[in-house]
Formats: C-alpha cells, sequence, structure tokens
C-alpha cells in the first residue's frame, strides 16, 4: 500500500546519462525499483547500469510500457522532458531538477491537468513508500515501512523528521516530497484526499514553510472535511524576516501572506498539532 | 531579479503601453538637460530597488530646469535604506484624476498565473488588499491560451469603466500580460495606472520582478545582476557566485547548513532556545568540500558573528565532504571565533573521525546543538 507509487510502479529516468541521473538510477535499482528504461537524446543505445537507455520516451515507451518517469534533466530543457514524458502516455511524473522558470512549469501543470497527469515536483526530493518503490534522491536508509504518511514542501527537513522517526521506531507509508519552488504539481489537499483513501495510512504529518498559502487552505480543507485521520505539523520559518527569499524560490513572505504565524495558527484552529521543533514530531505521535 | 523603474517604464514604452515622457540622468546637470527636453512640472524620482522610497523622500517635484536640477542634487546625495541613490528618472508631471492598480503574478493554488485590478491604486493598495477584499478583482489566467481580450474588458468593467475608455483599458491590460510574459515576470504590476484628467490611461510607475531561474533567457539584466547593480549585498552576490543561498539577519550566531528548510528550521530552533541567528546560509545538496570552505568564508566575514553553528544532515551531501570543507576554511581564513557542529547522515562516522581528530567536537542531535550555539554565542561579550 501507500500512495501513487508502490511495488509495480515501471519507471523510466529521463537525463540518466547525465550525473545525477546516473547516480541514483543506481540507488533507486539497489532500492529495488522498477527502472524499465532510460533517456537520454542521442545516447540511444547505450546501457547505464544495464537500463538500456533511448533517445526519446516514445521508443521506451513503444519497448518497455513504463506508468512512471523521473526527470533529472537541466533546468532550461525540463518542461520539454515533462511534456514529452505526459505525451507518451506516463501517468506520474516526478521532476527532481531545480530552478525551472516558473513559466516553463505553470505551462507544465496546465497540460497535466488536461491529461490528468500526476506531476510531483518540480524542486522535490521525490517520493518514497518504504520497502517498496523509490522515486527521488532520498536517502534511503532512514525511511522503514509502516502507517505514517508525510508530505513536505522541504527535502533535508523531511529527512531530518523521517529519520526521528524511524529512529523512534515509527515507519511511514509514503513519504511524498511537495518541492520548494511557487509552482508545483500535487498540493497539501491533493496529498492529504490520496492518504485519506490509503488502508495504510493512519496519521498524517504536514510539513511546511513560509510562503504562499498552501497550508493555510489545507488547514481550512481539514476542517471543513472534518478529516478523519490525525495531522500533526512543522512550519518552518519562524524566524524570517518578510521580502527575504530563504533559499527555495517559494519561500518568501510577501507582506502579510505567508508568515509562519498565519499558517500555524490556521492549522492549530483545525485541530492539528504544530511542533515548535522538527524532533517534537516523534513525541506527539507517540504521546498525543 | 527587480528591474529598475525607468528599465520598466522602457520596456512598457517599447510596448505600445502609455507613460510619462522622461529621462534617466546620474548628475544634476544631466538631469537639468533632460528636463530642457520635456514639458514642465516634473518629477524628480530616485532610482533605487527597495520599496518605500515615496516615503523616504525619494520622490520630488519641481516647476523649472533650474528647480529639477536641485532636486536632482538632492537626491542623489540620499541614502534610502542605507542604498546610495545612483540615478534618478525625470518626467513630465501628469494631471491625475484616478489612481488604479493593475498586475499579473503567480497563484500557487490554481497554478497559473492570476491578474489582479482595483479601482483603489496607489501607494496603499495592500491595505485596500487586507482590509477590503472587495475592492480587488482577481482573474486567473489559463497559460494555454493567455489573458483573452474579453477578459481584459471584464477587468475593466469590473473596476469602473465602460464604452471606449473600457476598450483602450483592455488593450493595455493585454499589452502587459505579454510583456509580462516574454520578460517571465513573477511579478508584473502598473501602480498606479492613472486615469488623467484628459480621461486618457497611463502607467505612472511600474515594477517588473523576473524570475531569477529565467535568467539564462534575459542575459542583458543577469549580467547587470552579476556586475553588482541590483538589489544584493556584496555577500548575497558572492554566495550567489558559488552557488549558495545567502541572507543577512540581525543576530550573533552564523549559520551554515544543507537545504533550505533544514536551515530555516535551524534558525528557528536557535530562536526557540533564546538565541539570534546571523544569517540564513544554504550550501544545497550536495555540497564539495570547496562549497563549505566558501561558505563558511562568506559567514565568518560578517563582522556580527560571534559562534558558528554548522547543521547538517547528509542525503547527497556526504558528511566526509563536509569536514574536509571545515579543515580546509580553517587552513585557509582561521576559524578564530567558537564552532559548534552538528553532523549526521551520509559517511557520517568518516565525517566525525576526520574533525575529532583535528580536535573538534561533533554533536549528533539538531536541538542539543542549537542549545550549545546559543550557549556559547552568550558568553565572552553580547
Amino acid at each position: 500500500m501507500g500512495i501513487i507509487i508502490d511495488k509495480n510502479t515501471r519507471a523510466i529516468v529521463q537525463g540518466i546519462t547525465g550525473t545525477q541521473g546516473t547516480f541514483h538510477a543506481k540507488l533507486m535499482l539497489e532500492y529495488g525499483t522498477k527502472i524499465v528504461a532510460g533517456t537520454s537524446p542521442g545516447k540511444g543505445g547505450t546501457h547505464v547500469h544495464g537500463i538500456p537507455v533511448y533517445d526519446t520516451v516514445e521508443e521506451a515507451q513503444e519497448k518497455h510500457s513504463a506508468n512512471a518517469s523521473i526527470i533529472f534533466v537541466p533546468a532550461p530543457f525540463a518542461a520539454d522532458a515533462a511534456f514529452e514524458a505526459m505525451e507518451n502516455g506516463i501517468t506520474t511524473i516526478v521532476i527532481i531538477t531545480e530552478h525551472i522558470p516558473i513559466k516553463d512549469a505553470i505551462s507544465v501543470m496546465a497540460r497535466a491537468k488536461q491529461l490528468n497527469t500526476t506531476v510531483i515536483g518540480p524542486n522535490t526530493p521525490g517520493i518514497i513508500t518504504p520497502e517498496q518503490c523509490k522515486l527521488g534522491i532520498m536517502p534511503s536508509h532512514i525511511f522503514k515501512s509502516g502507517n505514517v504518511g508525510m508530505i513536505s514542501r522541504s527535502g533535508t527537513l523531511t529527512y531530518e523528521i523521517a529519520a526521528g522517526l524511524t529512529k523512534n521506531g515509527i515507519g511511514q507509508s509514503t513519504c511524498l516530497g511537495l518541492g520548494g519552488d511557487p509552482i508545483t504539481g500535487l498540493n497539501f489537499i491533493d496529498a492529504l484526499k490520496m492518504f485519506e483513501k490509503d488502508a495504510s495510512t493512519q496519521a498524517i504529518i504536514l510539513i511546511g514553510e513560509i510562503g504562499g498559502n498552501l497550508e493555510e487552505l489545507a488547514a481550512q480543507y481539514i476542517a471543513k472535511e472534518k478529516y478523519p485521520k490525525p495531522v500533526v505539523a512543522f512550519i518552518a520559518g519562524r524566524s524570517a524576516p518578510p521580502g527575504k527569499r530563504m533559499g527555495h524560490a517559494g519561500a518568501i513572505v510577501m507582506g502579510k501572506v505567508g508568515t509562519a504565524e498565519s499558517k500555524i495558527q490556521a492549522l492549530t484552529e483545525a485541530g492539528v498539532k504544530v511542533a515548535d521543533k522538527p524532533s517534537d514530531i516523534a513525541r506527539i505521535l507517540m504521546h498525543g | 531579479m527587480k528591474l529598475f523603474e525607468y528599465e520598466a517604464k522602457n520596456l512598457l514604452t517599447n510596448h505600445g503601453i502609455p507613460t510619462p515622457k522622461g529621462e534617466l540622468a546620474t548628475t544634476p546637470t544631466q538631469a537639468q538637460k533632460a528636463a530642457e527636453k520635456l514639458k514642465p512640472p516634473y518629477a524628480i524620482k530616485a532610482q533605487v530597488l527597495v520599496a518605500g522610497r515615496g516615503k523616504a523622500g525619494g520622490i520630488l517635484f519641481a516647476n523649472s530646469t533650474e528647480e529639477a536640477k536641485k532636486a536632482a542634487e538632492k537626491i542623489l546625495n540620499m541614502q534610502i535604506k542605507g542604498i546610495p541613490v545612483k540615478s534618478v528618472w525625470i518626467e513630465e508631471k501628469i494631471n491625475i484624476k484616478k489612481e488604479l492598480y493593475f498586475g499579473i503574478t503567480t497563484d500557487r493554488f490554481s497554478q497559473s498565473y492570476v491578474a489582479v485590478a482595483s479601482a483603489s491604486g496607489g501607494m496603499d493598495i495592500e491595505e485596500v488588499a487586507e482590509k477590503h477584499p472587495e475592492k480587488i478583482v482577481k482573474t486567473t489566467i489559463n497559460p494555454l491560451y493567455g489573458l483573452h481580450p474579453f477578459q481584459a474588458r471584464q477587468i475593466a468593467r469590473k473596476i469602473g469603466y465602460s464604452s471606449n475608455q473600457l476598450s483602450e483599458l483592455g488593450r493595455i491590460f493585454e499589452k502587459l500580460y505579454t510583456l509580462g510574459m516574454q520578460y517571465d515576470s513573477e511579478l508584473i504590476e502598473m501602480n498606479p495606472i492613472v486615469e488623467t484628467a484628459d480621461g486618457n490611461f497611463m502607467a505612472a510607475d511600474a515594477r517588473i520582478i523576473i524570475d531569477d531561474n529565467s535568467l539564462f533567457r534575459h542575459q542583458e539584466y543577469k549580467k547587470r545582476l552579476l556586475e553588482g547593480n541590483s538589489e544584493l549585498s556584496q555577500q548575497e552576490l558572492e554566495a550567489m557566485k558559488s552557488g549558495l543561498a545567502y541572507v543577512k539577519l540581525n543576530g550573533n550566531i552564523g549559520v551554515v547548513g544543507n537545504g533550505a528548510g533544514l536551515v530555516m528550521a535551524t534558525l528557528d530552533t536557535i530562536q526557540y532556545y533564546g538565541g539570534k541567528p546571523a544569517n540564513f546560509l544554504d550550501v544545497g545538496g550536495g555540497a564539495a568540500s570547496e562549497t563549505i570552505a566558501a561558505a563558511l568564508k562568506i559567514v565568518l566575514s560578517d563582522p556580527d558573528v560571534k559562534t558558528l553553528f554548522i547543521n547538517i544532515l547528509g542525503g547527497i551531501t556526504r558528511c566526509d565532504e563536509v569536514a574536509h570543507g571545515i579543515l580546509e576554511a580553517k587552513a585557509k581564513v582561521g576559524i578564530a571565533k567558537p564552532i559548534v557542529i552538528r553532523l549526521v547522515g551520509t559517511n557520517e562516522q568518516e565525517g566525525k573521525r576526520i574533525l575529532t581528530e583535528a580536535g573538534i567536537h561533533v554533536l549528533e542531535s539538531m536541538e542539543e546543538a542549537a542549545q550549545k550555539a546559543v550557549q556559547t554565542s552568550k558568553q565572552g561579550g553580547n
């Protein structure tokens, strides 16, 4: 169980011959992910760690019928790679690439909506259903299979919290990185809906940060729908000054929108327990 | 990346959006010469990238070319929020009947662009948005089709116009959208766009922020950014050139970490234990030892830093690379200040061994390390 990916997921790696693509294709294979093909225009006919490489997604699909793709293509070409995947029948796309122009991301999302394609990222560590499938770049040894779902806008902070859970014997159903950019595919509400239907998930951790209003909208959704599973949250950026981008392109407080206070207040009012520090999350899950 | 007002206005003019006639000047004499080509009265406006220049006295008016020269001199000797004014924009003062707002920005939830308009434009637009949200008209734009002309006309109607004025305003909105897309703007706005006494429309002020990630498509602006003529401080620019994200804050604990979220959480934890972070610095994923050394150098160059706190959770970043970077920085720039290190994750044992052998103590928990950093920052004078 888990959401979006599992042991039956068949994935291709776009940009498999680049440094990151090659490195992480190996780690994903070792984790047990079914990587059926890779693509890299101009490198068709070669192999990477025994994985066949094609010039186009079209050809890879004719021979392997994958349903997922993970993209490591450099930012100026990443949107084209995403279009190539969805126009060739891939239904789940994970975009690892960071620094993709917002305009490109917006057109990718618009087409994905028309085709009903699930897009994760860009600028995401990816997604992992522990001990089944990993489409991402996260260090796999800090995750273990279990009943807690994680949804996060931040990579290393997810690792910090997942490592804390695992250390305390709390396993995870699926950990999903939404991505640190202002425009991403899946948002908190989309993921909450998926976790609600997943029988293996008993509680959800929501890791947000300053910028935008997606956490506030998630809080409204939780309150309005009387969300049936317990949700624990952490919001990074309480000490961030307005007008300064804190690393992630999406992490910026403009005017009064997007502050940590506003998010924490909205979540608390919706009945979500908000942790003061990352390490408090495991404690809240164990002792309430 | 923020554009100067004169850059934004020149772009608007070139795209057929009416703006007041004006010229740029870097000296009072140049300002006077510019004024000679324009019709009085004049507005003289400081060209700075920080907000709030009007309230800081960075906009003056003049009735003669002589007055314009004096006003320019005054502004060119000014600092606005610590930034020296290097140039002024002199333009013909317009006869304003009404101030409106029109801008285009991105919307996370709908994953698209949104046009925002209001009949109450001007300096207090943010207050209007907060206190009277009903006075703000929002229109979602489907990026596959762009802003439809009919949408632009509907916006004009909703902010109170009809007939010829509605058509004219609609055409201006369409042009602004086209311009915004051409320059990968994450924000493009006319605040205010004014209705003049004779019933025409003109963008009295314009702001464009180009998406930093798209600068590879806008080399002319990238060049200006890298030359240091931008909103970035020297340290922020150095950091950008080394591929690091750096933000100066007002405390005394220098922070270096990997991953924006983790670094933000580190700052929060320092504050939770009563300390004050001096900066945000994210070395990114997979940082090599040279990157770590460059990061330490930037943070240590800040005289406010009393204690250095390094918080690394290695995923694709390897702890042994980090350890080598710390030793490299120590050898090259010297680390005279107390240092607290939390280092866990990929190749943790090797990283710890390298540092321990060099006499540097390594901690495992972020909370414990934050507490220690706060404690250290309060010792030895503060």
